[in-house]
């Protein structure tokens, strides 16, 4: 389409941005489009606001984690460059990347990946999840109609199979460990930002 | 069990009943035309039940009731199947309760036949079409999730259009290729017909379809194809049969170009003829809802009758009645529902589902009556296995190819067992069979071939495919279990995964959010909801409003409900066992800090209402009987199995959204609601420190001693509590304001327990009496702050900005 090549060059360092992120030029444009409808005030930049006003999201139980994943570090202004990052980590995993020792993982590896879910899960940014941390987590995405006493049960069992060096917590590595069964790209992949 | 044979006794009674009634009538109607035959007076004296010698307390007035008196019978019948259909738990498991009111048919229709030696019940097409079929359809229509259906049509539309004609071709001209090969033995019969006979048996009937997929669960994008196409593909198959009925009554050699062109069009015109009719009928009736607030009583009404007419005056002007209603449905949904009042409402819904699932049932029962009658029976080998044959393959070759087509340009493609269940789920019903009673036999001759093979046809789909439907799917998709060999985690974090992936897809725009949704919906806004749709209901679109009111109303009503079960207000002060209960469960420190909260609890209708703290106590009793079975549950307690049953489904997981029996239509609706109340609750509160600089306490419990405690705010042994939960409900609302993402705030962004969460009441105007919990790094004049009657504000007022506010409460 012609418009997207216009529409390219609109978007701030977009040669980077694909390059750092693996975004085709197509995807770029639609996530820049995407962003503009966001960004209702047209402020250049989004926030926390833009982000409750759209509806579906409040269905989700975790929402409110997910909103704060995007702005880390408690800013509260999100660019387009950032957004693009964070999205970047959902896209397919490229299996025939080629392997080179030297370069850092691109931002959708399967090791980066989880760490987004870690960290969702570690607001403390501890590097690990504590079962206080757990609760909440739990707390969130269990029914209403679950007691403490369930609750408080199900975090004791999930730290005890998880955690490997006894500190009542899970590290990364430890819930590496626990994933490694699970096919990742399949369970953080969505197809349409190949 | 005794249940059983009782109801089929009844069932028997009753049919042998209307029997003995109607070989009465047949006798004494031919009585009387026997003696019409003969003189018109003798006539005259015969009708009137012979003179009369003396006042006769109470006479036999069958024929005066005949035609309803059966009707009904025949309803309560069927009806009774059904009841019938479901008494078995086990059967029903695995059997299609279709296949089972078919069965129940035939047994009824063996009675018949017995009692008469003629099936004087059949399925009449006339009936079936202006009286068993509109109303499923509307049902359909009215609760047809319209977001997906639109975003999905132009799939739909190929499945419907593309597919129907070529599986009507196909079959057509594959059984004209095997008649001429001699596979079928002599029959009276050309090609024209074998082409009509394939286009009424093309098409995926919308009733049974759905009577086989509410027992499977299918993912929703394969669900909507399938239903969708099974309704839209009506308007090709009218323009079928109607261009080969004309063909054939034209005869073979007067077709030319001119008449071929003359179908195609014919095809346009049917289709969006019918559907604009539909449209029409759909905007009459947004309009006539938005004046009858006048007459709640009786504006449920009107969607019955204006959905019958859009049907039947579709069928007047020969376009498609199906697709007509169909879009009446789901045009005025949307403007209906906003403009009715709630009861109205609830009542369209249920009289609907009644409506739709008595027909279905009658269709069901009548497609197994219908059998049972040695007329139409004309058994040959080679044509029946050779059209079930013909119809299977081509419908898993067609759905293959145009699926593989559409992939091309879908973002997320279509697997592969999916396809195998949408090709599986292809079911023929009445609808062919009732295209195939009206056919004319004197055109074609070989009519009760077609008829009994169409009749074999929907049954092998519906009872056999209906039957083995379920134990593909799971065979199918065994091998996409997740083995419970994972470890808690794993699961908790797939689940969270599918969450997480499902919030990505909404906020980077799913497939539909391109320029033509947002343009409509914009184009909608403006005009369509200013024309269609009441002035208040505009307003009440708002949905954070509704939200908020809805919350509010909730609230309110368990308040008072608790209020009564406690037999007075003083329930509030009551509660020292609540309180031991709060302590041992949370082991924390907090045994909280009682508000006063007999002072006057105004909730207009944005405050956050008291029973919020009702709600807190309430599982904390309950909690109290647990401690009891827990303790005995203890060795049955197994975490993995807590977490697969309690965790919330994700959106991919939720169940379709479409049910004829259901009224609850979306089971997961109540964890969606139940999710989004609780998200919205976070933001409320979050939203409300942020307005008050007050973050929400922390859960509240009751306590013995509430004025000492209310004042002993400056008891720093809640600090270390407080450190753990400053600021953090704060920091998981990504609220309507946003607190947490001050800069200045210093506390650790942890997300609390939705339970923690839960709030205490409080009002602007009763700030003096409430403990503001949290004593933040960042004002260390919380109490102050507390004791500071705020000005009320609307919640949909804009909040300042944090710095702001700390200006207006100091």
């Amino acid at each position: 389409m012609g418009s997207t090549s216009s529409t390219l060059a609109k978007i701030p360092n977009a040669e980077d941005l694909m390059q750092e992120t693996g975004f085709t030029p197509a995807h770029l444009v639609r996530l820049y489009d995407r962003f503009k409808v966001l960004d209702k005030d047209k402020k250049g930049f989004l926030t926390p606001q833009d982000f409750v006003a759209i509806k579906e999201l409040a269905m989700n139980p975790i929402c409110d984690r997910i909103i704060g994943a995007f702005f880390t570090s408690g800013g509260e202004t999100l660019d387009f460059p950032s957004f693009v990052r964070i999205l970047a980590h959902f896209r397919p995993i490229d299996k025939n990347r080629p392997k080179e020792p030297t370069s850092p993982d691109p931002i959708n590896s399967r090791s980066n990946k989880l760490k987004f879910a870690f960290q969702l899960y570690d607001q403390d940014k501890d590097g690990k999840i504590s079962r206080h941390e757990l609760l909440q987590v739990l707390r969130a995405m269990l029914e209403k109609q679950v007691t403490e006493e369930q609750l408080e049960s199900i975090a004791d069992r999930t730290i005890q199979e998880a955690d490997l060096d006894r500190d009542d917590a899970i590290s990364f590595e430890e819930f590496r460990k626990s994933l490694e069964k699970v096919n990742i790209d399949h369970k953080m992949s969505i197809r349409f930002l190949r | 069990m005794t249940l059983l044979p009782r109801l089929s006794l009844a069932l028997t009674l009753l049919v042998v009943f209307s029997e003995l009634s109607q070989a009465n009538i047949l006798r004494s109607s031919s009585g009387s035309s026997s003696g019409s035959e003969g003189s018109p007076s003798t006539n005259v004296t015969s009708n009137s039940s012979t003179t009369i010698t003396t006042l006769p307390i109470v006479t036999w007035k069958w024929h005066h009731v005949e035609t309803p008196y059966l009707v009904a019978l025949w309803v309560l019948v069927c009806w009774l199947c059904k009841l019938l259909a479901q008494l078995n738990a086990r059967l029903k498991s695995f059997f299609p309760e279709s296949g089972l009111l078919i069965i129940c048919g035939f047994i009824l229709g063996g009675i018949v036949w017995g009692a008469d030696k003629a099936q004087t019940f059949k399925l009449e097409p006339r009936n079936f079409f202006y009286f068993l079929l509109p109303q499923i359809i509307l049902d359909t229509g009215y609760f047809m999730p319209n977001k997906l259906f639109f975003s999905n049509l132009g799939a739909i539309l190929v499945h419907a259009v593309i597919g129907t004609c070529w599986n009507a071709g196909a079959v057509g001209v594959s059984l004209w290729g095997c008649y001429l090969g001699g596979a079928m033995g002599d029959l009276n019969i050309g090609l024209l017909q074998f082409l009509l006979f394939g286009s009424l048996l093309a098409a995926v009937d919308p009733v049974a379809v759905i009577a086989v997929f509410e027992e499977v669960h299918v993912n929703e994008v394969l669900f909507i194809w399938v239903f969708g196409e099974s309704l839209l593909n009506d308007g090709v198959t009218v323009v079928l049969y109607n261009v080969f009925d004309a063909f054939v009554s034209l005869g073979g050699s007067k077709i030319n170009a001119g008449e071929i062109i003359k179908g195609i069009v014919s095809f346009f015109v049917v289709s969006f003829g019918g559907s604009l009719i539909g449209v029409a009928f759909a905007i009459i009736i947004s309009l006539l809802t938005k004046y009858t607030g006048k007459v709640q009583i009786i504006e449920a009404g009107f969607i019955f009758v204006l959905g019958y007419l859009s049907y039947l005056t579709a069928e007047m002007l020969s376009l498609s009645a199906i697709l007509s209603v169909t879009f009446c449905g789901v045009c005025c949904q949307k403007y209906v529902n906003a403009n009715m009042d709630e009861k109205s409402v609830t009542a369209v819904r249920y009289a609907m589902k009644v409506f739709a699932n008595g027909s279905e049932t009658m269709i069901f029962v009548f497609l197994g009556v219908t059998a049972i009658d040695n007329v139409i029976w004309v058994w040959n080998t080679g044509f029946i296995c050779l059209t079930i044959l013909f119809a299977i393959v081509y419908r898993f070759i067609g759905v293959f190819t145009l699926t593989w087509m559409l992939n091309r340009y879908r973002l997320v493609p279509i697997e592969v067992i999916d396809q195998l269940v949408m090709s599986y789920g292809g079911l023929r019903g009445a609808v062919a069979y009732g295209l195939a009673a009206s056919l004319d036999e004197t055109r074609i001759k070989e009519k009760n071939l077609i008829i009994s093979t169409t009749l074999i046809v929907v049954y092998f789909t519906v009872v056999i495919q209906g039957l083995t439907m379920k134990p593909l799917v799971k065979w199918l998709k065994v091998k996409r279990v997740e083995p419970t060999e994972l470890k808690l985690i794993a699961k908790v974090n797939n689940r969270a995964c599918e969450h997480i992936l499902a919030a990505m897809e909404d906020i980077a725009g799913r497939i539909g959010d391109n320029w033509w949704t947002r343009g409509w919906k914009r184009f909608e806004d403006t005009y369509i909801t200013w024309f269609l749709m009441k002035p208040e209901a505009r307003k009440n679109k708002d949905y954070l409003f509704s939200i908020f009111h809805k919350l509010n109303l909730e609230d309110a009503v368990n308040y008072v409900a608790e209020g009564e079960k406690r037999g007075s207000l003083a329930f509030l002060r009551n509660g020292d066992r609540t309180n031991v209960d709060f302590d041992k469960k949370f082991g924390m420190e907090f045994s909280g800090v009682m508000p006063d909260i007999t002072s006057e609890l105004d909730y207009g209708i944005d405050n956050v209402p008291m029973t919020s703290i009702r709600r807190d106590s309430i599982p904390s009793v309950s909690l109290d009987i647990h401690e009891q079975d827990m303790k005995d549950m203890n060795e049955d307690f197994n975490a993995h199995h807590l977490l697969q049953q309690h965790l919330y489904r994700s959106r991919k997981n939720h169940r379709h959204k479409y049910s004829r029996s259901d009224f609850k239509i979306n089971q997961s609706e109540d964890e969606v609601q139940e999710i989004f109340q609780r998200t919205m609750r976070s933001r409320l509160e979050s939203f409300k420190s942020a307005k008050m600089g007050v973050s929400p306490a922390k859960k509240i419990t009751k306590h013995p001693k509430p004025s000492q405690k209310v004042r002993a705010f400056r008891d720093f042994e809640f600090s270390e509590v407080d450190s753990a939960y400053s600021g953090d409900a704060a920091a998981a609302g990504a609220g309507i304001e946003n607190p947490a993402f001050m800069p200045e705030m210093d506390t650790p962004p942890v997300a609390p327990s939705q339970r923690a969460q839960r709030q205490l009441p409080w009002s602007p105007t009763n700030l003096q009496r409430l403990t503001p919990l949290r004593i933040s790094n960042r004002s260390t004049d919380s109490f102050v702050m507390a004791d500071v009657p705020a000005a009320q504000d609307s919640p949909e007022e804009p909040p300042e900005d944090g710095s702001q506010q700390d200006g207006t409460h100091m």
